[in-house]
Order: structure tokens, then sequence, then C-alpha cells
């Protein structure tokens, strides 16, 4: 077995010095009734590596690659290109068979790494600090609602109709059981987000009122009144920011008075991976640190005053604080966290604004493309890299139908709101640098098609 | 004195005087290899950059008046000077791919390569999860697998996939545990944690909503079976037994617990981190458990990454089953995968707890662990735990004349072997045990965990390594460790030839500095 050293006389030996005359005698704790007699039945013996590829390019090839076709899926999971050089230091085994940080004398590349993905993340976002990464978006943006709480000591959470609805249903689950009240509603299809109908929700019981930005169907709106009601009534705003490419070219939501901003970090450095690993980002106001959840790293000094870097304000966490802790995170995206600070340490303030206007004109030049079909309307006047359309028919089996043709148009918000039979129309649409201008031709006459 | 026929001279002169080499300064401040590295924000700008992009379409922007328009204050590095960058960081750091790593609980064991080269297939990584099902069905069809594994080993006839990482399956079990005493009306808050348990424990239940209590342990290491009975009650949710424990001892009276917390209507939540000692020996379904996590980080050989990403599937018993999050994948009769999602919910799966993560898991984690899996097959996971108890063991019995173990009098040890400080002198503790450790080329192991034991050591040595690297690492342990005996001072101020000296945890606590600023004389110049 090729990962395994042991030779039969190591184990042989090795036995004997313990002082046991076979394997079974190391495991009696194990009740006789539920010792297995041989290895496991149902399950294939070991194979060698080309038997293993061969199998498992069988299971990959059963698959459309984006890459491979006319794409243009967005929702909470970007297309962007990852330069080669950021797979390559992913791959430095110090980097990738290392673990958390916890003997900082000898792991002093993944936290000063994890210092910069913090300051970055902060810089991106406009707040002060940033932690060493969460999950994904999604658990990120429940564990904000949960820091909310804490702060503000009240238990009602209003979430913006145009939050991702998988944020949502997170939401949903966890509150169930937290007996945290939400207030939310599904979308409607309108050119204006729907931030004027949350200021009225927010009153002296609201902890906090969740904004995403760019929201689900792409619309981008000015977060600043929404700031300005909720600390009026000592209430914070939360930020989610799915697409953080989008900052290099809007305002930061803390700029414009967030509290506390979160997102996923997918977009820079990780890949689209059916969905994870991703990497949540968690920033917020510096007076607001003592109540964030998950690891932070911080700047200090060694024995003989070089400065380095450790896990701090480790009294927040479950190693520590046990029930009391702010999260039950562990275990979090740190390679993935790398990633996203390799790409943006290659892309810079200049390579991201660029980057970023790059997505959004093509977008721009998309959307009038697309909009000019018979039986296609385009729902949004802002928008960043991803837009809604209005087809005039039912567009779930559309972008099925297309994707049997080797074109995969966007996500139907059929698909996400599968109750909601006034969205039934509704179709978002993500342009990256990666989509070509034969790509968006492609889909065009693909739906000129289909509508006529 | 040698010379080449060039003149270079080959051989140092035998009567040179070495000066003593801590005395040697450089003028970088730098020692040959071990070379200092800045961060990118005192030597990138924002106006450099690494990559290069087309020009965009010339089209009005619309943005609805909302362009950034303040600094990013983000600096660029070219590529040249990112690569090595992060090459030279990553030299600062340790990593079982440069070493033993016997963190106790943290299974770290070799992570094969063709497990990175398999989650790169474009098929896995190039995806988008809201692909239509029908463009993605190679997908849903390795989760299917995966979990057909999954459940095969453990003797469980379900499996939740979506869980990020071990504490979010810990999480994902609890809803689940709360979800079925609800759908029959029971409104229990208590969850039982043990004083060993991993903190995750009980920071998951209180996550959850419940009131955590301690079960407390007997003298040997493990669940105290009659204090545990005398606590179960009408207001006991359930329990979280981790099994093997975290004192790395197995729990010969699992089935009696599962048993005595049934029949006081409680569910039995096992943690799995540790499964790597049983995997393919015994099923933890035999043991009368509802709900358990297993680490695909851990048993499964995905690379923790320096923190994550895990993965952390839970398994569940017939009577958790229904009320397992979504989405999860079907398989019909024709051989199609199916993705139930929320607009099935309803039709198929109503007493599901619903969402706890966008998309559906971990896939990048589940390519490689399945890759893992296949590998080994069947026979080579039995192997596995043989040898990483076996080792441990080995450890254990090398050792124990030098440090107290605790629990050793109780048999054999599973996959970890646990040591206390009892006997260190002059003032000396665990952490300067585990600074000594690193000046002899280790990482130390897990240290104060579990809290049950008086500056715990927990030893994992793992089954990827070698008999010779064993030894090694005994050999070096054991002089650390008698040091400690003897109050060597030295110790005090280890690590003395790692990257850095002992860091000033207290100091970045008091005053924490989080994110780079902008020395004082830039921000003046900038005025
Ligand atoms: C015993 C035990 N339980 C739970 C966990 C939590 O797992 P994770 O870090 O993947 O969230 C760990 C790992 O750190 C552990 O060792």
């Amino acid at each position: 077995m090729r990962y395994l050293p042991l030779t039969p006389n190591d184990r042989q030996d090795m036995l004997a010095t313990i002082g046991a005359s076979s394997i079974d005698e190391l495991f009696v704790d194990v009740p006789e009734d539920a010792r297995l007699d041989g290895p496991i039945r149902d399950l294939p013996m070991h194979a060698g590596e080309m038997a293993v590829e061969a199998h498992m390019k069988k299971l990959a090839k059963n698959n459309s690659a984006a890459g491979d076709m006319p794409f243009f899926l967005g929702a909470g999971a970007y297309r962007h290109h990852v330069p080669a050089s950021v797979d390559h230091i992913i791959q430095r085994g110090e980097f990738l068979t290392a673990y958390t940080p916890y003997q900082p004398e000898i792991a002093q590349g993944t936290l000063q790494t994890l210092f910069e993905f913090q300051t970055q993340v902060a810089r991106l976002f406009g707040v002060d600090v940033a932690n060493a990464s969460m999950y994904d978006g999604s658990t990120a943006c429940w564990e904000a609602i949960v820091m909310a709480r804490r702060i503000t000591k009240r238990g009602k959470a209003v979430l913006s109709s145009g939050l991702h609805p998988h944020y949502v249903s997170v939401a949903k689950t966890m509150a169930r059981f937290t007996k945290d009240q939400l207030v939310s509603e599904a979308p409607t299809l309108e050119a204006a987000t729907d931030g004027a109908d949350l200021l009225e929700q927010i009153d002296d019981d609201t902890s906090c009122v969740v904004v995403q930005y760019p929201d689900i169907l792409g619309r981008i709106g000015d977060m600043s009144a929404l700031a300005e009601k909720a600390h009026s009534h000592k209430a914070l705003l939360i930020a989610v920011v799915t697409e953080p490419v989008a900052l290099g070219a809007i305002k930061s939501p803390g700029q414009m008075g967030a509290d506390i901003v979160v997102g996923e970090g997918q977009s820079l450095g990780v890949g689209l991976q059916f969905g994870g690993p991703y990497v949540g980002l968690f920033g917020c106001k510096q007076k607001y640190v003592r109540q964030m959840p998950g690891r932070l790293c911080g700047e200090t000094v060694d024995s003989e005053g070089k400065r380095g870097f450790v896990l701090t304000l480790s009294t927040r966490e479950q190693h520590i604080r046990r029930e009391k802790a702010t999260s039950n995170i562990c275990t979090n995206s740190g390679l993935c966290a790398l990633a996203f600070t390799a790409h943006m340490t290659l892309l810079g303030e200049k390579g991201l604004r660029e980057l970023a206007m790059l997505n959004h004109k093509k977008a721009v030049a998309t959307a009038d493309r697309l909009a000019s079909i018979q039986g296609v309307s385009l729902l949004n006047e802002s928008f960043f890299n991803e837009f809604t359309l209005v087809l005039d028919k039912d567009t779930r089996p559309i972008v099925r139908k297309l994707a049997d043709q080797k074109i995969l148009a966007g996500v139907s918000l059929g698909r996400l709101y599968p109750e909601e039979g006034t969205l039934a129309h509704g179709l978002i649409v993500a342009v990256t640098e990666t989509s070509s201008d034969e790509d968006v031709e492609a889909l065009a006459i693909a739906l000129e098609g289909e509508l006529a | 004195m040698n010379m080449l026929t060039e003149g270079r001279p080959t051989k140092q002169d035998e009567n040179l005087a070495v000066p003593d080499q801590g005395a040697l300064k450089t003028h970088t401040g730098n020692r040959a290899l071990m070379v200092d590295e800045p961060l990118i924000f005192e030597t990138g700008s924002p106006d450099r950059s690494g990559v290069d992009l087309p020009e965009a379409p010339s089209v009005e922007s619309r943005l609805g008046g909302l362009d950034r328009d303040e600094p990013i204050s983000i600096p660029g590095l070219s590529e040249a000077e990112m690569v090595r960058h992060y090459t030279r960081l990553s030299r600062q750091n340790y990593a079982i791919d440069v070493g033993l790593f016997p963190l106790g609980s943290c299974t770290m064991k070799h992570n094969p390569r063709l497990n990175e080269k398999m989650a790169r297939l474009k098929g896995f990584s190039d995806i988008h999860p809201l692909q239509p099902v029908d463009s993605v069905q190679g997908a849903l069809g390795l989760i299917d697998e995966l979990a057909t594994w999954l459940k095969t080993l453990t003797g469980m006839p379900a499996v939740a996939m979506s869980p990020k990482a071990g504490a979010h399956g810990e999480l994902c079990g609890i809803l689940a545990i709360r979800s079925a005493l609800e759908a029959r009306g029971d409104a229990r808050e208590v969850i039982l944690v043990p004083e060993s348990a991993h903190g995750t424990n009980p920071a998951t239940a209180a996550f959850a909503g419940y009131k955590v209590e301690d079960i407390p342990a007997n003298t040997d290491g493990r669940v105290d079976l009659d204090a545990l009975k005398a606590r179960l009650g009408p207001d006991v949710a359930g329990v979280m037994i981790t099994n093997p424990n975290t004192c790395g001892l197995f729990e010969p009276d699992m089935k009696a617990i599962s048993d005595a917390v049934h029949e006081a209507g409680g569910l039995v939540y096992c943690d799995g981190a540790n499964f790597n000692a049983i995997v393919g020996r015994v099923r933890p379904g035999d043991l009368g458990i509802d709900a358990m996590h297993i680490n695909l980080h851990k048993t499964f050989s995905t690379p923790h990454g320096g923190g994550g990403p895990g993965s952390g599937p839970v398994v569940f018993s017939q009577a958790l089953a229904p009320f397992a999050p979504l989405p999860f994948v079907e398989k019909t009769a024709d051989g199609h995968f199916h993705l139930v999602e929320e607009e099935t919910a309803e039709d198929h799966h109503e007493s599901s707890f619903g969402r706890m993560v966008a998309f559906h898991g971990q896939m990048g984690m589940f390519t490689r662990a399945l890759t893992y899996m296949l590998s080994h097959g069947a026979d080579g996971l039995k192997q596995v735990a043989e040898d990483a108890v076996l080792n441990a063991n080995y450890v254990l019995r090398s050792l124990e004349d030098v440090l107290e173990a605790p629990f050793a009098k109780s048999g054999p040890c599973m996959h970890e072997a646990l040591f206390s400080d009892n006997g260190f002198t002059n003032g000396l503790t665990t952490l300067d045990l585990a600074k000594g450790l690193i000046d002899e080329g280790y990482h130390p192991m897990t240290m104060y965990f579990p809290l049950v034991v008086h500056g715990a050591m927990l030893v994992e040595p793992t089954e990827t390594e070698s008999r010779a690297a064993i030894d090694q690492f005994i050999g070096a342990l054991r002089s650390v460790a008698e040091r400690a005996k003897a109050g060597d001072e030295m110790l005090k101020s280890a690590p003395h030839f790692a990257p850095r000296r002992r860091l000033d945890e207290t100091q970045a606590a008091r005053k924490p500095i989080l994110v780079w600023q902008e020395p004082e004389e830039y921000a003046e110049a900038a005025e």
C-alpha cells in the first residue's frame, strides 16, 4: 500500500516492543460483537494510481465544464480567470499540508499571509478589521446576524429581499432553533432595490438589517440611508457581498456606513468547484472586534523584539470559552484565503479596478445585446457584472434545454425561488472576463431561437 | 589548501578559527536560507500589477452613480515578486511534507498528490453549483459514491454531505436531534458533554440553542457510565460522546451509553473526529449512535491547508435520517442522479430541518476523499487504522518511563498517546517542552488538550510515518522530556533555532493589531 511505510517486519518488532502478541490485542476495548472479522464487505479493495485515475476521470467526464462552452452563471459563485501562479502557491506543501498555526514560531508563513489577507479584506470592504476566514458567505452571514444580536441584545433581524435565497434559507434554519426573529420576503421584479421598504421595517427591536450589495438580481443600491436609519435605532447595518470583484468598481459598504461586512471570497483565487470549498469573508468596525467569530491573526514581537504574527483574542473562541464562545467554528478556509490573497496581490488596486471595469463593461454590452431580443427585457437600471432578464416565457425549461445544447445560459429564478410563480420568467446572467464575444452571440442566438 | 584548476579554493583552511555563530551578525539580519520577508504593504504598490487584462469594451458604465471614488490601497506585485514573496513565506512553515506532525486529534497524515490532481480535473473544478442537474451527473454521482462509502464504513443508513467542517457537522447532528425531538413534541433543553470533549462540542450545542452540562469522567479517562445514567432524565435531549475519545481511548461502554440515553428518551451524538483509529475495523453504527460527523480532512487525507478547508459529512441512524438537511442527492431507478433542493422538499422530505449552507458542500474535498478511499480500498483502510493504532502504542510504550502517561495502565491506546507534565521541575511546562521540540525539528503535539489532564500532551503519529521516522521522533521527545524533568533552564527560552523566538501573545491580545497600518512617518509625509 503506497501510503503506508510500515513493513510486516516493522509491525512484528513494534508489537514486541509494545508487549502485544497481535494487532487485535490493541483493540481489546472494542466490545467483541462490534469487532469486524475482515475488511468491510461491499467495498472495493485497494487500487493503484492508474486505476483510480481512470475511475475519477470517468466521473469527471460526465459533467459539462464551464470552460468548454458559453457560460453565464453567477448567483453567488463566479467564474473568473485564476492566474497559474496562484495554484502553484497553494500547492506548496508548506502551505497545503500545514494546519491552524498553533505554534507561531514555525508557522509565520501561514500567519503573515493571514495578516495580509485580513488587511486586504478590510480595505476592500472599507472596514477597520477582518478575520482569518469563515466557511463561506452563507455561514458568515448567519454569524454576522448572531454577532449583531450579541451586540444589540435584540433578536429581530430584517433581511433584504435581495439577499441570496440560500443565505436566507441558512438564516431561517438557524433562527428556528435559536428563536431569532427574521423579517424576510422574496424579491419582486423591479428595477429598484428594496432599500425604501427596508427603511420602514427598522425599529427599536431591530438588531440588524442585512443587505446584499450588489443584490441577488444584480441591482446596486446606496445603503447610506439604511445605515443612518439603523444607527438612529441603535441597530446595525450588515452588508453582504457575494462578488468581491465588484468592490473594484463600486463604493465599499464601509464607506456607506455598514457596521459588519461579510461576503463570499470565491471569486478571487478559488474557482467554481461545484460550490465548495469557498471562503467566507468577515469584517467589521474596530469597536466590535471582541464580538467577532473565527480566528484572528495579530501582530506582535518575539523575545528578540522581531516582528511576528500570532493567533490572538482567542478568549472569544470555542477551545477557550467552550459553550460561551462567539461561534463554534474551528477549521476554517485557510487555503482558500491564501488563494484569495495571492490572487489579490497579483491584481493590486490597479489590476482590481481594471478587472472590475472589464467585467462591468462586458456585462453592459451583453445586457444590451440580449435585451434587443424580442421577448427579453432587462430589469436593471444599474448593475455590476450580473443582471436579471425578464423573458416572456418560463425560464427554467429554457435553461435546461440550452444546457443540453452546451450553452450554460444563467441561473433561472425558478430554480432559486420555486415557490414564487411571479419570478418564473426571471433569468440571472453573469458576465466576467472569461466570457467572449462569441459566447455572448451564441447565447443571444440560442435565446432568439427559444423565444421565436 | 586545495585549489581547482582555475584557482578556486575547495576546502577551508584547517587552522581557521571558527567564531561562535551566535555572535555573528549579518548585514541583512538574515541567515542564509532563513530569510525574513516584509509584508506586501511594504514592498508592493497599488499601481503595480501581475496580471494583463484585455481592453474593456467602450460602453458607458451603469453603476448607478456609486463608483468607488476613494483609494482601495491594496498593493500589487508582479508575478515574479508574488511567487517569491509567498515562496519565502512558505519556508517559514512547518508542514507534513516537511516532517512528522504529531498534532493529536488532528490526524496529520500524508496528503496524497493524486488527490490534488483529481480535484483539478476540469469536470470537477470548473462546474457551477447551479448548473442544470443533467449537466453535472458525474459530480452528483461522485457525491453519491462517497456517501455510499461513508455509510458502509460506519454502518449507518443515511448521510448528510453538506457540512463544511467538523464543527459544522456537529451542528448538523445537533439540529437533527433537536428536530426529531420537536417532531414528537418533546422540548428537551440540555445536552450533556464530557469535560474532555473538544471545545467545538459545547460551543455547537450552545450555538443550536441548548444548555450544556458536563458529564464526569472516571479515573481511567472514560465516561463515567453511572454518573451519566444518574443525570439522564426528561430534560436531556442527548449526549455528545467522542469515540475514540480525546484521551486517545476507546469508550468500551459506548453501546451501554447509547442504550441508556435512548431509554431516557434522548439521542446520541458521536464526535467522529478520531475515526482514523477504527476505520475499517469497527462500524460506529454497531454501537447504537444516532449521528456522527466524519472529518474528511483527518481520516480521509484531504489537506489541512494551514487551517482549512475541511469537510464534515454526518452519518445518521434511521431515527434521524428523515431530518437530514437539504440539499441531498438521490439516485433514481434508471440510474439518474437527482438533487433534492428547496423545490421538492415539500413533496418528499417535509421533515428535513432545512438548508445549513449555500450550495452542496465541499466538492473539492469530496473528490480528494473518494480518490483516497479508492486508493486504499476496504483492505487498505483497515490497515490504516491498525498502523495508526500500532504507531501510537509504540510511542506510548517507548516513552512512558520518561513521561507520565496518566491512562497507560488502563490498557492500549487508540491512535494517539496522552502524556502529562507531571515530574517537570524548575517551573518548566508543557509549553516549554513543546518549544524545545521545535528546536529538534518537530512540530509539537497538541498541548493542554484534553483539559482533564494537567499540561496535556496528545501525540498522534498517524499511519504514514515509517518506523525510522518514529524512532527518531521518540528519541527527540525523550531527550526534551528528560531536560524538562531535569529543569533545564534553556527550555524556557526555546525555540532558539526557529524563524522566530518565542512570540509575545499577551502583547498581541492587549493591543490587537489585526491589519497593517501605514507607519507614522508615511502618514505625516502624506499630510
Ligand atoms: C475531537 C474533535 N472534535 C471536533 C473537531 C472540530 O472539527 P473541525 O475543526 O473540522 O471543525 C476537532 C478538530 O479540530 C476535534 O479534534
